[in-house]
């Protein structure tokens, strides 16, 4: 198979350029990420990207293949188009090839205070939580912090350093969403800030990249229903 | 990295009262501890916490909550003694057992999101399921005792603990390989040397207290469930420093992976009342074992499905896979309970199991040996007088440490509890450590050039030999000389195989010698490590003339207590053995004496 994979040397001085590959790969039941690894172990060592359970649960593997983000692990080779263009995920800065600098992704998660607030005394045992309370959080806290979403988001492209991105509100909305947190005020004050969430127009790229199948754009929506709700 | 201090040393040094190494859930919970308590507590790990291959656990984490049926501590105990094969040290295991409930609610109140129970008296509680090898009334009927997050248990766990690390504030430094223990003649451990994997720069981290969370090393074998990042760095490490590890001769084939692809399908979903066919249709798992059947321990499990595969009553083309079946539960039960079982069987088998089986194999799936440790964390070995002497300043949780509360054979749902009761116990110890010496002592610098020339090995600028090649080979001996049944002859043959690629490692160079973000230097540094835990695995499984638990010899089919109710410790100087005994008091209750293990 055809492969044309995004390469950039730090060391070297040279500008990122598009590399072909030429891989003898049978594509039946592989996936993107196997095909990476049998460049490196067979082409080209220097081939750099992130990879760890190979099977999209500890998202380390966010690309870009032919257009759209995805996790290579899980991604198929079987009905991509060839030569298949692997780059790295747009609009973080890239660290070599397929790696990308994910700190402003990280600090933005960071920012929305991804932990349960309760400063009730705990309770000898579990807290109580109805089992339809509890579905309130399916769809939430799946988020395996991979970035495609974010990196699809055309607002984020504008404004990355002031607009959390939809993985961040997702997560901002998961705390919120739990019946056992006691911050949502604080949260929501945090919220109300016409970059940090009202940057989402509600281009919903964020769903269709998501490798979970979750749905940030209905999180940001509850959000700004809580706080027209609030504001009432 | 910013704060750069200058030593005599040729390279940075950072300083804290406390390192860990390795961000999956035993790191996570130690680091959390240390850090609430205000001390200055750094993090290494070598990929980004949330990475870690503590995220791929699913099915859950067992205590006795007794939510959904009758229960107790003691009659978790008593299946987890049983289910170790006798092996498990019982003091460690009631620690675990005794802590299991209260580790379980301190996870919720840090809000882990359970699964929640229905209607009833325990509406609201959290949801539990059944497991294998988990009874009532010590060998009674199925407990229902292992707590879940749907089938996303392990990434609910690892996510709540390092969101609780970021309200404590615990210093991480993500992208960080560590490379050594620095450990002074005295055997005081000092702190570790690292790799920025960014910059190619390698640091001295110095440290009163040194905590090893590594993980586990299945890519030994070619075929596993685990992450590729599991490559028992911590082992190597510890190998390194002249430390042995322990019972390296048990490693568990999980009886449910997917061929080839190696991704785990969770225990619970046989739990949830899923089970096993043959190509006949047959549900063979009651002529293994007519109790418990498909919820057997398993290692008995494993065995069966090995047994039907060679009898030719496996499914597809090969033959190669027995059938794990869950249409019966219908769609709804199935979308709700274990919907990551669904995706992965979809997208790794093509098999949707709402009406599909799901194609099943045997697979490389933990390592119940590990570096040798105390239910404190300490690191324990024989030094000067007894077996067991704590190496001062070094400890070791999760699943590169040997505590061994697993013993033969771990029990599904174990391996999460033992993350978070261990880690926090470690984390308790080392602050009384740190308050008893507040003086660091002098890093050996000479130790520090070691690790270094170490790394320098591989800036070699021609080889014959390429690191892909080398492991893929080392992969191949484990995977066809030391799997679910094992031989004298056969591991004889491993060895000397293994032998043959070790001896070519010196040959083998890097083509890439850059040094920001180099992956094909990092996996080099793991390989090195990978090798020495295969050569340990072998050595310690040759000598092991019984089967016990996961380790099961054809020549030697009966286990023999008389003489192998010990703990194998295996040495790198010149493949060294040397035994300890099982701890057979527990730290309160009556022993529960070695019998017959049947399901």
């Amino acid at each position: 198979m055809r492969f044309r994979i995004y390469r950039y040397d730090p060391e070297s001085g040279n500008k990122p350029s598009m590399r072909d590959y030429e891989l003898d790969i049978d594509p039946q039941g592989r996936k993107v990420l196997d095909a990476l690894i049998a460049i490196k172990d067979t082409l080209d060592e220097s081939l750099s990207f992130r990879r760890s359970c190979r099977e999209g649960v500890c998202g380390s593997d966010g690309v870009n293949v032919n257009g759209a983000n995805v996790l290579a692990c899980i991604t198929p080779l079987e009905g991509l188009k060839e030569p298949i263009e692997i780059r790295p995920l747009p609009r973080l800065g890239v660290i070599r090839d397929l790696i990308v600098d994910m700190a402003q992704f990280y600090q933005h998660y960071r920012a929305v205070k991804p932990y349960l607030i309760n400063l009730d005394p705990e309770p000898e045992n579990e807290r109580l939580q109805s089992p339809e309370d509890r579905a309130e959080l399916d769809g939430l806290w799946e988020c395996i912090l991979c970035g495609c979403c974010t990196t699809s988001c055309p607002s984020f492209w504008w404004n990355p350093d002031k607009f959390l991105g939809p993985a961040a509100l997702l997560q901002g909305y998961r705390f919120i969403a739990d019946t056992r947190d006691q911050a949502t005020d604080e949260r929501l004050d945090f919220l109300e800030d016409p970059y940090r969430l009202f940057r989402c127009h509600g281009i919903m790229n964020c769903v269709e990249v998501c490798p979970k199948n979750l749905n940030p754009t209905q999180a940001i929506g509850k959000i700004k229903t809580l706080l027209v709700k609030r504001a009432l | 990295m910013r704060t750069e201090m200058r030593t005599e040393m040729r390279i940075p040094k950072r300083t804290f009262d406390a390192v860990i190494v390795g961000g999956g859930g035993a790191g996570l919970r130690a680091a959390l501890q240390l850090a609430e308590a205000n001390l200055k507590v750094a993090l290494i790990s070598k990929v980004f916490p949330t990475r870690s291959h503590t995220v791929s656990a699913q099915g859950g984490i067992t205590a006795a909550l007794a939510n959904v049926s009758d229960d107790n501590w003691h009659w978790h105990m008593y299946d987890t003694v049983k289910g170790s094969d006798y092996l498990g040290d019982q003091d460690a295991i009631e620690y675990l057992c005794r802590n299991a409930a209260s580790a379980v609610y301190e996870l919720e109140h840090m809000g882990l999101p359970f699964s929640r129970l229905e209607g009833g008296k325990n509406a609201g509680k959290i949801y539990q399921r059944p497991f294998g090898g988990q009874s009532q009334n010590y060998g009674g009927e199925q407990a229902i005792r292992t707590c879940a997050a749907a089938d996303r248990t392990g990434h609910a766990l690892l996510h709540t603990l390092y969101q609780r690390n970021i309200a404590a504030r615990t210093q991480f430094f993500d992208e960080f390989f560590a490379l050594d223990l620095i450990r002074d003649a005295d055997g005081y451990v000092l702190g570790v040397t690292a790799l920025e994997i960014e910059t190619g720069q390698p640091w001295a981290f110095e440290s009163r207290a040194t905590l090893l969370a590594t993980g586990g090393a299945c890519r030994v074998f070619r075929h596993s469930t685990n992450a590729h990042i599991n490559t028992g760095d911590g082992l190597g490490m510890a190998l390194r420093a002249g430390l042995p590890l322990e019972d390296m001769e048990f490693w568990q084939f999980h009886p449910t992976g997917i061929p080839e692809v190696g991704s785990l399908i969770s225990e619970g979903v046989r739990g949830e009342g899923g089970f096993l066919e043959n190509k006949d249709g047959e549900k063979f798992m009651s002529r293994y074992a007519p109790n418990a059947r498909d919820l057997a321990s398993r290692d008995v499990v494993a065995r069966a499905i090995a047994q039907e595969l060679r009898a030719g009553r496996g499914c597809g083309p090969r033959g190669d896979y027995v059938h794990l079946k869950i249409e019966h539960l219908g769609a709804e039960k199935i979308k709700a309970r274990l919907p990551g079982i669904r995706e992965l069987s979809m997208q790794f088998a093509g098999a949707d199991p709402i009406t599909d089986p799901i194609p099943v194999t045997p697979t490389a799936h933990y390592m119940m040996g590990g570096i040798p440790s105390n239910m404190h964390g300490q690191v324990v070995a024989p030094i000067h007088t007894g077996p067991e002497e704590a190496v001062p300043g070094l400890y070791a949780v999760g699943e590169c440490a040997c505590v061994s509360v697993h013993g033969a054979n771990r029990l599904g749902g174990n391996s999460l509890l033992d993350l978070v009761v261990f880690g926090r116990a470690a984390g308790m110890h080392m602050i009384d450590y740190l308050r008893e010496n507040p003086i660091p002592r002098p890093l050996p610098q000479a130790e520090v050039e070691k690790s270094l020339g170490r790394l320098a090995r591989w800036d070699k600028p021609k080889g014959t030999e390429t690191v892909a090649g080398l492991r893929g080979d080392m992969q191949k001996v484990m995977q066809d000389h030391c799997g679910v049944y094992r031989t004298e002859a056969l591991l004889k043959e491993g060895l000397a195989k293994l032998d043959q690629v070790e001896a070519r490692l010196p040959d083998a160079a890097l083509s890439d010698h850059s040094r920001m973000f180099n992956t094909a230097r990092l996996e080099a540094l793991e390989l090195e490590n990978l090798m020495p835990i295969a050569r340990a695995t072998l050595v310690s499984a040759l000598a092991r003339t019984e089967s016990r638990g996961a380790h099961t010899r054809e020549d030697h089919p009966q286990r023999d207590d008389d003489q192998w109710l010990r703990h194998t410790l295996y040495f790198s100087e010149n493949d060294q053995l040397d035994y300890k005994p099982v701890k057979l008091k527990p730290l309160t209750v009556e022993t529960f004496q070695p019998k017959e293990r049947t399901y």
